[in-house]
């Protein structure tokens, strides 16, 4: 059977949509449960942490580069540099990095 | 563009602030998003989808590890349970993201604004809008989305139409912009509060233990960022329970402000 694919989309924004928007309407008390408020408390910042190390060693295509970036960004959020700082940061180094090393 | 936003009594003034703000922020993540949305477009297109489907699928989903397996599937002819189901699956942390968000709106914001601000929750997005400091205005999130939606659409469509024609440096370059982001919005917290930092020390091992030990690297990204998500949480939820007073704090920081 041939699929098409304007259903295809259809179908997945209707899955995502609602895995997004439905805890978010339906939720409207503050939970009560000590382990469910600390759970969500934490939960953002696993998140991203999961999804930043070892994902940027991966992403560039000189490792060593990634990693360099890692750790200045590290560095710069510490001390304070603001979203768009450590980003362009990590960027900048990884262009530099790659052209003087590929 | 700053007398727009001072001037008249319509949403511009009431919540102009807020809506640049979002947009300032917005900016690093749509630049970012334009890169990811071009290399899934590659995927796309060969799925067969044409630059406005693209356009119109990026625009409803917002969610790189979904999209991508979705189009992966599409091209694999896939039935459409299969894709319902590997989306989901793909998309369960943005049930967790969403539900972390419903703490932090005011019981008295309407369902409209929970609609519009659930409709574009990304990790990234999300991340701006919990790192700012009590409760969440949906405006903040309205001015990061357009930045962010567009170059992701935007994205998405270039990548079928045109295939990859930017310099591999400068993909390889941009590639890292995310997750500077989200170390901007990690490192701060976690040097305040030495939990969150033994947290994020936990999420990067166990992360690494997941990508290079054979048995578990087989697991998909969205899969391995849920389980270790709902495990290392819990366990930091079970070992260092949150005060209420901890709770609190976070909100009357924000009062002040």
């Amino acid at each position: 059977m041939q699929h098409n694919t304007l259903v295809y989309i259809a179908v997945m924004s209707a899955v995502t949509l609602s895995v997004k928007i439905l805890p978010l309407t339906l939720i409207r008390r503050p939970i009560k449960s000590r382990f469910v408020r600390s759970f969500l408390y934490y939960v953002p910042y696993v998140t991203l942490a999961v999804m930043t190390f070892p994902a940027i060693v991966q992403a560039t295509d000189l490792p060593l580069a990634g990693a360099i970036a890692l750790i200045v960004g590290i560095v710069a959020a510490w001390f304070g540099a603001s979203l768009f700082q450590v980003a362009a940061t990590c960027c900048v180094l990884v262009l530099i990095i790659e052209f003087l090393m590929l | 563009m700053s007398q727009v936003f001072a001037s008249g009594n319509g949403i511009l003034a009431r919540h102009g602030k807020a809506i640049k703000e979002g947009m300032r922020d917005g900016v690093p993540i749509g630049a970012g998003y334009f890169v990811v949305a071009f290399s899934l477009g590659i995927a796309a297109r060969s799925a067969g989808l044409t630059p406005w489907e693209g356009f119109v699928a990026s625009l409803l989903n917002n969610a790189s590890a979904g999209e991508y397996a979705a189009f992966t599937l599409m091209a694999a002819n896939a039935s459409y349970l299969e894709l319902a189901v590997v989306t989901l699956i793909a998309n369960a942390r943005y049930l967790l993201m969403s539900t972390a968000l419903s703490q932090r709106f005011s019981p008295k914001t309407g369902t409209l604004h929970r609609v519009l601000v659930g409709f574009d929750v990304t990790d990234e997005l999300f991340g701006i809008a919990i790192a700012r400091p009590g409760m969440v205005d949906p405006f903040y999130s309205y001015g990061a989305f357009v930045p962010a939606l567009s170059g992701w659409s935007v994205g998405t469509a270039l990548g079928i139409a045109m295939g990859n024609v930017l310099p591999a440096r400068a993909v390889s370059a941009l590639s890292v912009a995310l997750y500077g982001m989200f170390l901007a919005i990690i490192i701060p917290p976690a040097r305040q509060n030495r939990i969150v930092l033994g947290c994020v020390v936990v999420s990067f091992a166990a992360s690494l233990l997941f990508t290079v030990v054979p048995a578990l690297a087989g697991l998909s990204a969205g899969t391995r960022t849920i389980v270790l998500t709902v495990a290392i949480s819990s366990a930091a939820a079970l070992l260092f329970p949150v005060s209420d007073e901890e709770l609190q704090h976070d909100e009357e920081d924000a009062d002040a402000a």
